[in-house]
C-alpha cells in the first residue's frame, strides 16, 4: 500500500516543553491508523501538525507526496484532510444540517448541491432524524458523529479523529466503531488518536505509540501491547517484565 | 437563537426561503402605500427615520449578526458616505445618486483599510478597535477644514433644478424620500436574504459560532470577514448618502458621532442579532418610541429617551435574549405544532 501522509523527523516544541521530535511514520492508504501513547505524549501535537492548525518546528510532512507542513489548516482541508476535535466544536446556534452544510461548501458552491451532499452525509453518518435540529441540543455521542459527518462533508480522504470514542458508554462506542469502519470502506484513510484501548485494538490495522513525544514503536496492534516498551511506558518499569 | 432552528425543515427550507422573499415583498408593498394617508410632517419624517434605521440596522447585521463581527464604528461607514455624496455635490455637481453609489463604495473601501488590521484581533479587542478607529475619524472630520470641518457641509437647493429624482432634491414633499429609504431597506433586507441563502451566510455563522472549526472545514475566515465588511460598509455608507441628502446638512456631530455607531446596531440587536426580519422588528419598535419620548420627555435633556432604550434593551435582553424577532418563529413553531 502506498503512503498517503508522511510524516517525517517532525519536532514542535511549546515553550521549554517538547510536545513532539523527531516524528516519523507513514500512513498507508485505505488503513485506520491508531496512534496511542499516555497523557502527554504528543498526540494531539502531532494531529494539529498535520491539519494545519500549528506549524513544526522542524521536518516535514507530505500529503500525497506533497508538502503540507506549513499550510493554514483551511488549505489541508482543501486538500482532503479533515479531522475532529477532541473537545467539541459544533456551530451551537445553527442546526445539524446546517452544520454538515458548511462542510459540504467546500466542495460545491451552491446551496442546493451543498445541501444534497449534507443530507447524504447524515444519512450516512446515523444523524438524519436530527437534521433540523440546533446542534446546541445534541447528546454529547450525537456531537461527536456531528463532528464526523462535518468532516466527511468535506470529501476527504484522510481523516483524524480525535478521541473520537472517549467518554462514549459502551452502546455509543460500539455504533462509533461501525461508522469509523464505514468511513473506511467508502475508501478514507483513517488516522486516530484515543485512548479506549480494547475498543480500537480490533478496529485499527496498525499502532504508532508515542511516548514522551517520541514514536516508542510501531507495528500491529497485538504486538505491540505485547511489547515491553510499551508496557513500561504505561504501567512503569514493574509491569515490564510480566 | 439557541432555541429557534435556523432552518425548520430540509424539505421546507426552499419553501422557507420563498415565504420570506413573499412577506418581504407585501412589506414592501404596504410600506410604499403607508404615507398615502397620513399628510403630517412630523409623521412622515418619524416613518422616513425608521425606514432608514431599518435599512442601516440590517446593514450592520451582515457584518455584526451574521459574521459575528460586533463592530462600534459604523458611524465612520455612515458618515464617509455622507461626506463624499455631499462633496461630490457641492465640489464638483455630481447628483447625488451617483454620489450614492461613491459613497456607498468609499465607505466600503474604509470597512476593508479597517478590516485588515482590525480582524487580526478577536472576539472584544475588535469590538474595542471599531470605537477607537470611529472616534478617530470623527475628530480628524471636525478638525478637517479642506472638508467643512466642525462647520459641516450645507446642501443646498438649487432651484434651477427644480424636483429632481438624479439630484435627489425635493421641496415641499417627503414622498419621495420615502420612497428612497424604503428602496435602500429593501436592498439591504435583499442583501441579507441573499447571503443567508448562499455560501457566505453559512460559512459566516460558522466563523461566528467558532472559527477554528470553521478553518479545518476550508472555510477562509480572514476573507469572510473582509467580504461581510465590505457589504456591511458599502450599504451604512449609501444611508449615509441619503441621509445627507435628506437632511440638506451634515456635520461631524450629526454623521460621525460615536452614540450613531450605537443607534445604528441598536435596533438589531433588540429585534433579533443574525435574522432576517430582527433590524427591521427592532428599528419598527425603537425609532417611534425613542421619538415619542424625545418629544414628551425631551426637555428634561437628552437623557430620558436614552434610559427608555437602555430599559427596553435591558428587558429584551432578560426575557428574550434571542430579540424580538424570535417571538415570530415561536407563534409558528406553536401554530404547526397545534
Amino acid at each position: 500500500m502506498p503512503a498517503l501522509l508522511e510524516v517525517d523527523r517532525v519536532s514542535k516544541s511549546f515553550g521549554g516543553v517538547a510536545a513532539n521530535v523527531e516524528i516519523s511514520f507513514d500512513v498507508r492508504q485505505g488503513e485506520i491508523l491508531g496512534l496511542i501513547g499516555p497523557n502527554g505524549a504528543g498526540k494531539t501535537s502531532l494531529f494539529n501538525s498535520i491539519s494545519g492548525a500549528v506549524v513544526p518546528d522542524s521536518g516535514e510532512i507530505r500529503f500525497d507526496g506533497q508538502r503540507i507542513s506549513g499550510l493554514p489548516p483551511e488549505e489541508c482541508a482543501l486538500r482532503g484532510i479533515a479531522r475532529t476535535f477532541q473537545v467539541v466544536r459544533s456551530f451551537d446556534s445553527m442546526t445539524v444540517l446546517d452544520n454538515v452544510m458548511v462542510g459540504a461548501f467546500a466542495r460545491h458552491g451552491r446551496a442546493r448541491a451543498a445541501m444534497k451532499l449534507a443530507l447524504e452525509t447524515l444519512a450516512f453518518t446515523g444523524l438524519a432524524s436530527r437534521a433540523d435540529t440546533p446542534a446546541v441540543s445534541l447528546s454529547p455521542a450525537e456531537k461527536r458523529r456531528l463532528e464526523v459527518a462535518r468532516a466527511l462533508a468535506t470529501e476527504p480522504r484522510l481523516l483524524l479523529l480525535d478521541e473520537m470514542l472517549t467518554g462514549l458508554t459502551p452502546t455509543e462506542a460500539q455504533a462509533g466503531v461501525a461508522l469509523i469502519r464505514a468511513v473506511r470502506d467508502r475508501g478514507i484513510t483513517v488516522m486516530m488518536v484515543e485512548h479506549v484501548m480494547e475498543v480500537l485494538l480490533p478496529l485499527i490495522d496498525r499502532a504508532v505509540v508515542l511516548n514522551l513525544g517520541r514514536v516508542l514503536t510501531t507495528g500491529a496492534p497485538g504486538d505491540v501491547v505485547r511489547d515491553p516498551e510499551v508496557i513500561r511506558a504505561y504501567l512503569g518499569d514493574r509491569y515490564a517484565a510480566a | 437563537m439557541e432555541a429557534v432552528p435556523a432552518r425548520s425543515a430540509q424539505t421546507a427550507s426552499p419553501a422557507r426561503r420563498r415565504r420570506e422573499l413573499v412577506t418581504g415583498a407585501v412589506l414592501l408593498v404596504l410600506l410604499a402605500l403607508l404615507p398615502l394617508p397620513i399628510h403630517d410632517t412630523y409623521t412622515r419624517n418619524l416613518i422616513i427615520i425608521t425606514i432608514l434605521f431599518a435599512g442601516l440596522a440590517q446593514a450592520w447585521n451582515i457584518l455584526g449578526g451574521y459574521c459575528g463581527q460586533i463592530s462600534l464604528g459604523h458611524s465612520l461607514y455612515f458618515g464617509v458616505g455622507a461626506y463624499v455624496s455631499a462633496l461630490l455635490l457641492t465640489r464638483a455637481g455630481v447628483p447625488p445618486v451617483f454620489g450614492m453609489l461613491a459613497g456607498g463604495a468609499v465607505a466600503g473601501a474604509a470597512a476593508l483599510l479597517v478590516g485588515w488590521p482590525c480582524f487580526r484581533l478577536s472576539g472584544h479587542y475588535y469590538a474595542i478597535a471599531t470605537v477607537v478607529v470611529g472616534e478617530i475619524f470623527y475628530l480628524l472630520f471636525l478638525n478637517w477644514d479642506f472638508i467643512g470641518g466642525a462647520t459641516g457641509v450645507n446642501i443646498p437647493y438649487k432651484r434651477a433644478l427644480g424636483e429632481s429624482w438624479l439630484w435627489m432634491q425635493f421641496r415641499t414633499d417627503k414622498l419621495p424620500f420615502h420612497m428612497i429609504v424604503l428602496g435602500f431597506a429593501a436592498l439591504a433586507w435583499l442583501v441579507a436574504w441573499l447571503i443567508e441563502g448562499s455560501r457566505w451566510g453559512y460559512v459566516w455563522r460558522a466563523v461566528k459560532d467558532d472559527p477554528i472549526a470553521a478553518r479545518s472545514l476550508a472555510v477562509r475566515v480572514f476573507p469572510s470577514k473582509m467580504a461581510a465588511a465590505a457589504i456591511s460598509g458599502f450599504l451604512t455608507g449609501m444611508g449615509g448618502a441619503i441621509y445627507a441628502q435628506y437632511v440638506g446638512y451634515i456635520d461631524p456631530d450629526s454623521v460621525m458621532s460615536g452614540q450613531l455607531s450605537i443607534l445604528i446596531p441598536l435596533p438589531a440587536v433588540l429585534g433579533g442579532v443574525g435574522t432576517l426580519w430582527g433590524p427591521v422588528i427592532g428599528a419598527a419598535v425603537l425609532i417611534p418610541l425613542s421619538e415619542v419620548s424625545r418629544s414628551y420627555l425631551g426637555g428634561s435633556g437628552r437623557g430620558v429617551d436614552l434610559m427608555i432604550y437602555g430599559g427596553l434593551i435591558v428587558l429584551v435582553a432578560l426575557l428574550r435574549p434571542q430579540g424580538l424577532a424570535s417571538l415570530l418563529a415561536w407563534r409558528r413553531r406553536d401554530a404547526r405544532a397545534a
